[in-house]
């Protein structure tokens, strides 16, 4: 079988929104001011946004509020047209970005799901077909003929969950609506995920949660600033954004792209681990070991480092910085190298990753920012250090070595 | 895909459940429910009635005047109800056109065909006036009686299409239709027999038979009260009284169509 289509294809996709300073929303003010040149702001939302989601995929869309990340959202759910650049959707396509549209709370259960299902582009013939489900996967069945202002709002939750989930159509686009519902329904919703993964349908998931970008997608894309920053590996993908996300970096003006700063006043040269094979460092769980950072001062600026570590799955564990070891610190111009010591014992078994950046000085909380200066992270790679820790006496688990003792 | 559903049958589908919804809601908590939409027509019939039978008596020289008043009633407030409905539809489901990719032109037909809902069932009253009444119904032209309703149907569709959209921007529309509806209301030959219009000024009945309204709710009367009534095509050339009515309402629902699609694009962002 010749390959198939991709089921969403994004090309050059921009989109503009038109802000006016004065809103006409009468006649009058139109009248009065016609022939007056409009005065509007031109807002780019997106800013050409190209990717495609294959057959089967469960692609991730990370980004910060504001960054464009529910602009493409809607774009690629039709709501939105765009102002630029072309989306082409290959199959029928539920959105989860906001559920229970159109839910009334003077109808019965029943009378909403069909009224529901219709909204979400659900036939007659469909709806009647899958009504059982939906009532059996919401666990409401007793409910089906109360008005829904007499369901508590989990209820309406459920409900409402249950409905987009039986729709299923080829493609899923699902906005961050686990954080509704009890502990129970959520660990359901969890579990539908990983059957809808396993089952091969495509989905589009959009969330700030690094850890769900990684236990479901394949790939994830992230965005900034109306702009694709990278599409890659979900691991990296959620590394770059955490070291995007962390205090300061989001507050300086230019945030940076996939790039790194040109021609700081400090560079990062190398991150390595001490030692024999100073990029790929095997350790026991027991042994301390230890990461260089070598540098060079261009301009003599107070700086801090940020020294972090990752773990396989690319969770970011811990963030050692210098703000209190090194107080105002302003190395003299030339080469230097920082070097920072870590505790054996502390990590379990796995492969940990490590990545530093720069940052102007600045005691935390203060009302300056830190800026970010240089960055040496995962755009590098193959050349970041890594730390393997092999064995594992204690056969503990988890994401740290946590010091604890039975009596 | 095989497993794919036209996009007509998802749209059938919508339109469906919006109507149903929109005719469970209207009475929902009200005691007499279906009642109070068969009261309003009716209580305007009874005032009517009395005032033109007994105060001014207009309509002393038409035949069964109180059923050819009720159908011209009945007639008007359909299309009040369905252009006054769908100036608001898509204002009023701004939070679906928000969430959903939802075909836009269904919200505004569903309220159409809402109205069309109430309009059936007060023809029922209809009926039941004209087996009272005895009207002289011409039987070899009922057949055209459902043309005349579509075309009635189109005509609002194609103001409310216009309407919605504009409405979507200018929120002025709210009144202005109002305005309109109420120089129509005397437009058209509703409360008082055409043929006192036709024999005061025949010039301006003239412009008044090219109101699709007129030439719709004459026809009807011609067809199912008494053959008495004066029609489009008695007081204008026939070629004229059959061409002008329906060339309004094709312009008003193919501009209607194009206008409203074009702006149904960026109703998210002027919404």
């Amino acid at each position: 079988m010749a390959k198939q289509l991709p089921r969403i294809s994004v090309q050059h996709l921009s989109k503009e929104f038109k802000l006016p300073h004065e809103r006409h929303s009468s006649l009058k003010s139109t009248i009065l001011n016609f022939g007056q040149k409009k005065t509007y702001e031109r807002f780019r939302a997106l800013d050409d946004i190209s990717f495609q989601v294959e057959e089967g995929e469960f692609f991730g869309i990370v980004g910060r509020n504001g960054s464009g990340k529910s602009t493409l959202l809607k774009l690629l759910a039709n709501i939105y047209t765009p102002s630029g650049g072309k989306v082409n959707v290959n199959g029928r396509l539920t959105p989860f970005i906001e559920l229970g549209v159109g839910f009334n709370p003077e109808l019965t259960g029943r009378e909403n799901i069909f009224l529901n299902g219709a909204i979400l582009g659900l036939t007659q013939k469909e709806i009647e077909s899958k009504y059982d489900e939906i009532v059996a996967f919401s666990e409401l069945d007793r409910f089906m003929d109360q008005k829904l202002k007499n369901y508590s709002s989990g209820m309406q939750v459920r409900l409402a969950f249950s409905i987009a989930i039986q729709a299923h159509n080829d493609i899923l686009l699902i906005d961050e609506v686990l954080a509704v519902g009890d502990a129970n329904f959520q660990r359901k919703c969890y579990k539908v995920f990983k059957d809808i993964k396993k089952s091969g349908k495509t989905v589009v998931f959009v969330t700030h949660d690094m850890g769900a970008v990684q236990d479901f997608c394949d790939r994830a894309l992230m965005i900034e600033d109306s702009k694709v920053i990278m599409i890659g590996k979900p691991r990296e993908v959620a590394l770059r954004y955490e070291m995007a996300n962390l205090p300061g970096r989001s507050a300086g003006g230019n945030e940076p792209g996939s790039d790194r700063p040109e021609n700081p006043a400090v560079k990062i040269d190398n991150v390595y681990v001490v030692g024999k094979n100073n990029k790929l460092q095997t350790v026991s769980q027991e042994d301390s070991f230890e990461i260089s950072i070598d540098y060079t001062v261009n301009v003599p600026t107070e700086i801090q480092f940020n020294l972090f570590l990752t773990n396989q799955e690319g969770r970011y564990l811990c963030g050692i910085n210098t703000t209190v070891a090194l107080e105002n610190f302003k190395p003299e111009k030339g080469s230097h190298t920082l070097t920072c010591h870590f505790d054996g014992g502390q990590l379990n078994k796995g492969e940990y990753t490590a990545a530093a950046a720069i940052y102007t000085y600045c005691k935390w909380p203060s009302n300056q920012k830190p800026e970010l200066i240089d960055v040496f992270d995962v755009t590098y790679g193959e050349n970041l250090p890594r730390i393997k820790v092999l064995d594992e006496p204690t056969y503990h688990s988890g994401m740290f070595n946590v010091k604890a003792r039975w009596e | 895909m095989a497993s794919n559903p036209s996009s007509a049958a998802v749209r059938r589908t919508l339109l469906r459940q919006l109507v149903i919804t929109d005719f469970k809601l209207r009475y929902q908590g009200s005691f007499l429910g279906y009642f109070w939409s068969l009261f309003k027509p009716m209580m305007m019939f009874g005032v009517l009635f009395v005032v033109f039978t007994y105060i001014i008596p207009t309509g002393k020289d038409v035949p069964h005047f109180p059923v050819y008043l009720l159908l011209g009633i009945v007639i008007w407030t359909f299309f009040i109800e369905a252009t006054t409905m769908g100036l608001g539809s898509i204002v009023g489901r701004g939070d679906l056109i928000k969430k959903v990719s939802i075909s836009k032109i269904s919200i505004v037909i569903s309220s159409i065909l809402s109205a069309g809902v109430n309009l059936a069932l007060n023809s029922i009253i209809v009926v039941i006036f004209m087996l009272f009444n005895g009207a002289e119904v011409n039987w070899l032209l009922v057949p055209f009686v459902p043309l005349l309703l579509i075309e009635l149907i189109v005509f609002a569709i194609g103001l409310a299409l216009i309407l919605s959209a504009l409405y979507v921007r200018f929120r002025d529309f709210a009144p202005i239709w109002e305005i309109i509806l109420q120089v129509l209301f005397y437009a058209t030959p509703i409360i008082y027999p055409f043929t006192l219009a036709f024999n005061a000024h025949p010039t301006i009945a003239q412009i008044l038979a090219l109101s699709p309204l007129t030439q719709i709710i004459q026809d009807l009367r011609m067809i199912l009260i008494t053959p008495a009534t004066l029609t489009t095509h008695q007081v204008l050339p026939v070629v004229w009284s059959y061409v002008i009515p329906s060339v309004i309402v094709l312009s008003l629902i193919t501009f209607g169509y194009l206008y409203f699609k074009k702006r149904s694009k960026y109703f998210v962002e002027d919404l």
